[in-house]
Order: structure tokens, then C-alpha cells, then sequence
């Protein structure tokens, strides 16, 4: 034991599964986003609001659990082969798929949220200009409310960063520096969680495990205030 | 088109995420499963269940949820009536509380233990039941807020004009107007304290007993979730599965109950 600590594996497979994850959600989170509020009947909106706080309020470890039923056979039976390769399906796609989950009924409900306090009015003038509804969503909604989605990702993405059972169950723990999405990684989280039993029995290992707590505490944080910033600036 | 597809994706994910836990959990959910702590060999397969770790999670996130609660009303009451004219301040207030709500729970965990081990204490019940409230309290607060923040500036002058204290608008009229908003707030951080893992991984430790007092380690329904499906025998990993069910369970259930009790108690509610 040399007392030498990197954090260089973890950080990026921390990033492949947040990005991941924020590439599966964000495209879906719009446009459901988009659905509900500006087409769908309110039936539908009534239908949804509990079908998004029941997936809100569901325990990371589920999320875990389904992981390990659903998708990685998933990926090792079906996705894995379509692309050629035989894969275990613990891997950093799984992660990423299970996190994107996890992390759409937060990013729908800012994403909703936003889009309802878009004034009526400036649509109805856009509509009465002859617009076609998918312009007026285009130039007017979407335009509105840019600076928002973008905190709405940036908050998606700090929560998805931070979140540990979950990805810590399917994504593989195998400390090396990930080089495709079918491979194993270990994230941040997952390190402190794996860890702990054994943070006091090596020299300097607490330290370094609590610098990896406080990595993350602190990226977390700085990805939150920005994106919370520009929420409150938006809405002045 | 496409939007209309998104929405179903996700409308079909939570059914295929309780529909796929389901059908593998059922099948082994049992009497005993319920009702009895782990015997000898347990892990190995042999008889037993998860009643410690059932009773661990419900006194770590009813005690939890309870601290919480207790410090977070006054705060969310004093942020909207006691400050209601310092915008600026209650708008920096409500910025802090929304950066500590996005604060990933297993920093609260790291957190929690540097303390522990500060003080000297062991894994405990006492240790994670003051972790888990210090984690669900920004969520109680910014949930019981945005429910006080939307009764009507009406209801506080006319309190006002007859003369009785902040406090009494507090627990008397405010309370009583904004009474299911709290106790979904409530519900809410208590399904949050009952399916969380990574604060308590560090905090609470694991036993097969049931806990009996505040200073002895708890098992939890997320860490029994968590370790038997760790396992390489496919019986434990069943009782994993069936754990799951039960933790489904009891979160709907927590979900519905605090739709039916906000929808029973919105009559007492002063309409404008």
C-alpha cells in the first residue's frame, strides 16, 4: 500500500452512465413533456400525474431489482447478440438504462412545470399569426423555455450522478477505464458504497474515500446551483 | 406521433417494472417469509424470513419521518409566515433547500458515519434514523412550502385583523387549511426514509434480530433487498425477490393512502 489513490476510472464511468442516461431520458422527458401539455386531453394528464409520482416515489432498489430481472438479460440475451458480441449484460448500458428511468419523473415534472408557466397568450398570438401548432411549439414554447430545459437536464443529471444501489447493482464493478457502453464500469457512488467495510482497517483509505464523498458532494452541488440559477432567473 | 409513443414508454415502464418484480416476487411471498426472523442457515437457504428487517425499516423511517416532520413544520411555517416580507431572504432560503434536496443520499451516508465515528457510536437504529431525517428534511420542508406558499395572502390578513399571534396563524388557520398538503409532505418523505439504501448502508448495519432498542443495529427492507440478492443461491435470491414485492407494496400503499387522505381532508379546506 503505497497510500496512492486515483479517481480517474471511476470519474468516467461515472460520466458514460450519467451521459447515457441523460441521452435516453432527455429526448423522451420533451417530448412527454410536450405531449402532455400542449396535446393531450386532460384525462390524459390525469391518468399520468400518478403514473409519475409512483415511478418518483419508487425505492432506488427496485429500480435494481428490475434492473437485474429485465434488462440484463435484456442486453445479454437480445441487444448484446443483435450487435455481435456476447456480453454478461452488467455493463455500463445497463446502468445508464436503469438510471434513465429513474431520473425521467424527475426531469418530467420541472420539464411540465415549466412548460405550464409559458403564458397562454403568447401561443394564441402565435396560432392567430397562422402558425401550425407544431411551429408555435416550436419557436414559441420550446424558444420560452429553453434556458429551463436546460436546468431541468442539468438537475436530471446531478440526480442521476449521485444515485448509487441502483446503478451499483447492475453496472458490474470492475475497475478499469470503460472503453464501450457493453463493458463494466464502476462509478463514484458505487466506490464509497463497495467500500465502506473496509475504510478503516487500511491506512489513509477513509481519506480517500471520503475525497471521493466529497467529489461527488461537490460536483453535485455545483451542477444543482447552476441549474436552479437559471430556473429563478427564467421565471423573473 | 412520437410524443405520443414517449408518453406510453413511460406509462409502459412502471407496469413492466412492478409487473416484472411481481411475477418473480409473488410466487415465493409467504407466510413465514412475513412473520419470522432469520434461523441458522438462512442464508444458505434454510427456513426464515424477513420480519427484522420489516420492523427495522418501519421504526427507521416512522422515526425518521417523525424528527423530521417535528423540525421541518415549524420551519416551512416560519419561512412563509414569519418571513413573508423578506422575499429576498426566503428566496436564498428556498435556493439552500433545493441544493440540500438534490444532495445525492449515500454523501448523506458518508456524512452520517464521519459523525458516528466523531461521537464514537456504533451502527445503530439512533444512527440512522438521525441520518435518514437529516437526508428526507430539505424534501418535508420544500414539500409542506410549496403547499403553505399557495394559501392565499387573503386568509393571513384577515388572521391578522382579528388580532391573533404568528403562531396561532401558524397551527391554528394555517394548519388546518393546508392539513392534506402536510400530510402528503409527510407521506412522502416517509416513502423516501423507507426505500432508501445508500444513507443507511454505512449507518444502521445489518442484523437477524429484531431491534429493541435505539442503540442496536437494524436490518432494512433495501439492505435485505440488497445483500440476499448479492448471493450465488438461487432460494436466497428468490427471498430477494419476494422482498421486493413487499417494499412495492408497502410505497403504493404509502402512495395511495396519502392520495385517499388528501382528497378526505381537502373539505375542511376555506375555499376562495
Amino acid at each position: 500500500m503505497a497510500g496512492k489513490f486515483g479517481y480517474l476510472t471511476f470519474i468516467v464511468s461515472s460520466v458514460w452512465v450519467t451521459m447515457i442516461a441523460l441521452l435516453i431520458a432527455g429526448p423522451v422527458c420533451l417530448l412527454t413533456a410536450i405531449h402532455l401539455t400542449q396535446y393531450a386531453k386532460s384525462w390524459v394528464l390525469k391518468i399520468m400525474a400518478p403514473v409519475i409520482d409512483i415511478l418518483a416515489g419508487l425505492p432506488s432498489v427496485i429500480f435494481g431489482v428490475w434492473g437485474i430481472l429485465f434488462v440484463i438479460p435484456l442486453l445479454a440475451n437480445h441487444i448484446g447478440p443483435f450487435f455481435g458480441k456476447s456480453v454478461s449484460g452488467y455493463s455500463i448500458l445497463a446502468g445508464a438504462i436503469v438510471l434513465s428511468i429513474m431520473i425521467i419523473p424527475f426531469i418530467l415534472n420541472i420539464l411540465i412545470e415549466i412548460f405550464q408557466t409559458v403564458p397562454k397568450e403568447l401561443s394564441e398570438a402565435s396560432l392567430a399569426l397562422g402558425a401550425t401548432r407544431w411551429q408555435t411549439i416550436k419557436f414559441v414554447l420550446l424558444k420560452k423555455s429553453s434556458a429551463g430545459i436546460v436546468s431541468a437536464f442539468g438537475l436530471g443529471m446531478s440526480r442521476a450522478f449521485g444515485e448509487t444501489i441502483a446503478v451499483l447493482m447492475v453496472v458490474g464493478n470492475v475497475v478499469h477505464l470503460p472503453s464501450g457502453v457493453f463493458q463494466p464500469g464502476y462509478p463514484l457512488p458505487s466506490l464509497i458504497a463497495n467500500n465502506y467495510g473496509e475504510m478503516l482497517s487500511i491506512p489513509m483509505y477513509d481519506s480517500a474515500l471520503m475525497f471521493s464523498a466529497l467529489l461527488l458532494f461537490v460536483i453535485v452541488l455545483i451542477f444543482n446551483a447552476i441549474s436552479r440559477l437559471i430556473i429563478l432567473r427564467s421565471s423573473h | 406521433m412520437l410524443m405520443f409513443l414517449s408518453t406510453t414508454f413511460i406509462g409502459t415502464a412502471l407496469f413492466v417494472i412492478l409487473f416484472s418484480i411481481l411475477r418473480t416476487g409473488l410466487p415465493h411471498l409467504s407466510w413465514e417469509m412475513l412473520s419470522e426472523i432469520p434461523h441458522g442457515g438462512y442464508y444458505f437457504g434454510k427456513s426464515g424470513g424477513i420480519f427484522n428487517a420489516i420492523v427495522g425499516s418501519v421504526y427507521l423511517s416512522l422515526g425518521s419521518s417523525l424528527i423530521a416532520f417535528l423540525v421541518g413544520l415549524p420551519i416551512a411555517m416560519f419561512i412563509n409566515i414569519h418571513l413573508i416580507r423578506h422575499t429576498k431572504f426566503v428566496a436564498v432560503i428556498r435556493f439552500l433547500l433545493d441544493l440540500l434536496w438534490g444532495v445525492p443520499s449515500i454523501v448523506y451516508g458518508a456524512f452520517g458515519f464521519t459523525i458516528m465515528v466523531f461521537f464514537g457510536m456504533r451502527t445503530s437504529l439512533m444512527a440512522g434514523i438521525i441520518t435518514v431525517s437529516l437526508f428526507i428534511l430539505p424534501i418535508i420542508v420544500r414539500a409542506m412550502d410549496e403547499v403553505l406558499r399557495n394559501v392565499p395572502k387573503g386568509l393571513l390578513e384577515s388572521a391578522k385583523s382579528l388580532g391573533s399571534t404568528n403562531s396561532e396563524i401558524a397551527y391554528v388557520v394555517y394548519f388546518k387549511q393546508c392539513l392534506p398538503g402536510i400530510i402528503t409532505a409527510w407521506l412522502l418523505a416517509f416513502g423516501r426514509a423507507i426505500g432508501d439504501a445508500a444513507s443507511i448502508l454505512f449507518t444502521t448495519g445489518y442484523t437477524d434480530y429484531v431491534p429493541h432498542a435505539l442503540n442496536e443495529p437494524a436490518a432494512t427492507l433495501p439492505l435485505a433487498i440488497f445483500f440476499q440478492l448479492s448471493s450465488p443461491i438461487p432460494e436466497v435470491r428468490e427471498r430477494a425477490y419476494a422482498a421486493s414485492a413487499i417494499l412495492i407494496f408497502i410505497v403504493l400503499t404509502v402512495s395511495v393512502v396519502s392520495r385517499i387522505l388528501s382528497c378526505k381532508y381537502n373539505k375542511n379546506k376555506i375555499n376562495f
